[in-house]
């Protein structure tokens, strides 16, 4: 069979021969297989001639290609090719073509943004990106906030404010949640439920009178809350003290709570251990100023939260 | 050599194979110790140097990090596009993984990429996701590891872990020359962390006082593991450098 193989075929073998009669054919490589493996030795060539490839001792070869970039100060740099620099000429162009909105958020008072419609779709667009990265895991995505744990930003109690500057150094430099356990003051187990009852009954629920009566007057009295949640217990938002008279809770999570003992229960633990929670990072040193700026604007207009005083 | 005797000898032919096999790998990657920045030399202007290795508490919770196969759904190397900068920041330099033992790079992530997320987060938003992932991102598909916050961290043999690392070449100091070493490379507060006869202590010194888990009176996995997470990618910092400042390294 062999013998009659290689005398019908033309191709020769390759001379090996295995069990007597079997032989391996040694028919030519397809002219397009051999050409391409030619063109890919021509194009290492071109490769090792313009781009960094060879080692040599402490250095390397870097190639004659070459990448212009402007770095942060302005300065334009010239460099052989190589990704960071390429990097730093991407970020580059892609801020000059964002640079005319970005220079017009800059520019322009932050109530401006909102009236201007070009302007506004730019900050809803860039700030909701922006808003996902950075401030979701905490606030959720939807800027609701998270009970216990973050604000929400989408109604307008605000804790610290909820003007474009207050929101804008917010962001910034960061918060810090404090409330000394007990308010800081020498109170037992029976005044921290009437001050609980007080707490509750300012919001509204329906509590016990005389602990609420009682509660109200450590509350303006041995108990001290006045000192940071006001007279009228309306806060005060420059050291983000809450306004215990709405409905809105924070670190109590009243809502959830179907009985008045349970919600007692949930205010006094907050009023008993008091809080060093509620952190915000600074964001400055993540975000550029101009990014920060847009993520004001996104959460007080966007958002719909913002509140003008 | 005849072709033939290779071909019929099994052992003969599989040191050759391998021979010729590594020789590619070895060619691109043998150069790199050699070459002059490859690992880039960061420092301040103090000339002290900004990347150290781990305390012993980050170290621990490195370690259980590695237990616990984070690095299956997670890498930490910032890769230098656009995408990848817009949404971790800067790219990773060589120079940050330099004291990693193993290296946590990688190509496929299941989670966000964690080789910045050093402070972007508060130390309780880690515990809280840690134990219960979607209570803070719906969508996640990350396990729990609610263990983490209800085991006590076993700070006994932290001596041995960091000399083992020592071994590798992480600068951990065993006597006075190799810690004087360290206040003149990293500065005194960050050579007394390095400083292996006091590991222990200085474990549950951090511990205690880092606020980490929410709780001092007990150090558990989740003070370590809290600790690691918040020192990714801060130790070098870039606001002091010019932004091109490691385009010179390659």
């Amino acid at each position: 069979m062999s013998q009659g193989n290689s005398q019908s075929s033309n191709v020769k073998t390759t001379g090996h021969v295995w069990d007597g009669d079997l032989q391996e054919l040694n028919n030519p490589l397809p002219a397009w297989w051999l050409w391409a493996f030619y063109v890919t030795i021509i194009f290492s060539v071109v490769y090792w001639v313009a781009y960094p490839a060879w080692p040599l001792g402490k250095g390397f070869t870097t190639g004659i290609a070459t990448i212009t970039y402007k770095n942060d100060k302005g300065v334009e740099k010239t460099t052989h090719w190589n990704t960071r620099a390429l990097l730093m000429k991407d970020l580059q162009d892609a801020r000059e073509s964002q640079k005319k909105y970005f220079d017009m958020v800059a520019a322009t008072p932050y109530e401006e943004i909102a009236r201007n419609p070009e302007l506004s779709n730019f900050v809803a667009s860039a700030g909701k990106v922006l808003f996902a990265d950075n401030c979701a895991a905490c606030h959720m995505s939807g800027g609701q906030g998270k009970m216990a744990f973050a604000p929400n930003l989408t109604d307008d109690d605000w804790i610290y404010g909820g003007t474009h500057d207050k929101i804008q150094a917010s962001i910034t430099l960061g918060r810090h949640g404090m409330m000394p356990a007990k308010g800081g003051a020498d109170i037992n187990e029976g005044e921290i439920e009437s001050l609980a009852n007080y707490v509750l009954s300012l919001s509204g629920e329906t509590m016990d009178a005389v602990k609420a009566k009682a509660g109200d007057e450590l509350f303006h009295g041995k108990g001290n809350c006045i000192a940071c949640h006001g007279a009228d217990a309306m806060g005060n938002k420059d050291i983000g003290a809450v306004n215990l008279t709405d409905k809105i809770w924070l670190w109590a999570d009243v809502p959830a709570q179907d009985s008045a003992d349970k919600k007692v229960a949930v205010v006094k633990a907050v009023i008993t251990s008091g809080l060093n929670k509620g952190v915000m990072p600074a964001w400055n040193s993540r975000l550029s100023a101009d990014q920060i700026k847009l993520l004001t604007v996104y959460v007080h207009d966007v958002l719909g939260g913002g509140s003008k005083k | 050599m005849d072709h033939g005797k290779i071909e019929k000898n099994l052992g003969l032919m599989l040191v050759l194979t391998m021979f010729a096999i590594s020789i590619g790998g070895l060619v691109e990657i043998v150069p790199l110790f050699f070459i002059k920045g490859t690992i880039e030399d960061v420092r301040n202007a103090e000339g002290i140097k900004m990347v150290r290795p781990y305390t012993p508490l980050e170290q621990r919770g490195r370690d259980i990090y590695v237990r616990e196969g984070c690095y299956l759904c997670h890498s930490q190397m910032i890769r230098p596009f656009r995408d990848e900068a817009m949404r971790y920041g800067h790219y990773s330099l060589a120079a940050e993984s330099q004291y990693d033992h193993p290296f946590q790079w990688g190509s496929k992530r299941t989670g966000p990429d964690l080789a910045r997320v050093g402070k972007k987060y508060s130390n309780e938003w880690q515990v809280q996701h840690l134990i219960a992932p979607r209570s803070m991102v719906p969508e996640s598909v990350m396990p729990n590891y609610p263990w983490l916050l209800s085991t006590a961290l076993d700070t006994s043999d932290m001596a041995s872990r960091m000399k083992a690392l020592r071994t590798t070449g992480v600068p951990y100091s065993i006597n006075k020359a190799e810690y004087d070493n360290n206040v003149k490379e990293f500065g005194e507060d960050v050579a007394k962390q390095l400083h292996i006869p006091d590991a222990q202590k200085n474990l549950i010194e951090q511990a205690q006082t880092g606020k980490y888990d929410g709780n001092p009176a007990d150090i558990t996995e989740m003070d370590a593991m809290v600790a690691y997470l918040q020192v990714l990618g801060t130790m070098v910092d870039f606001s002091k450098l010019d932004s091109d400042n490691f385009v010179k390294f390659r």
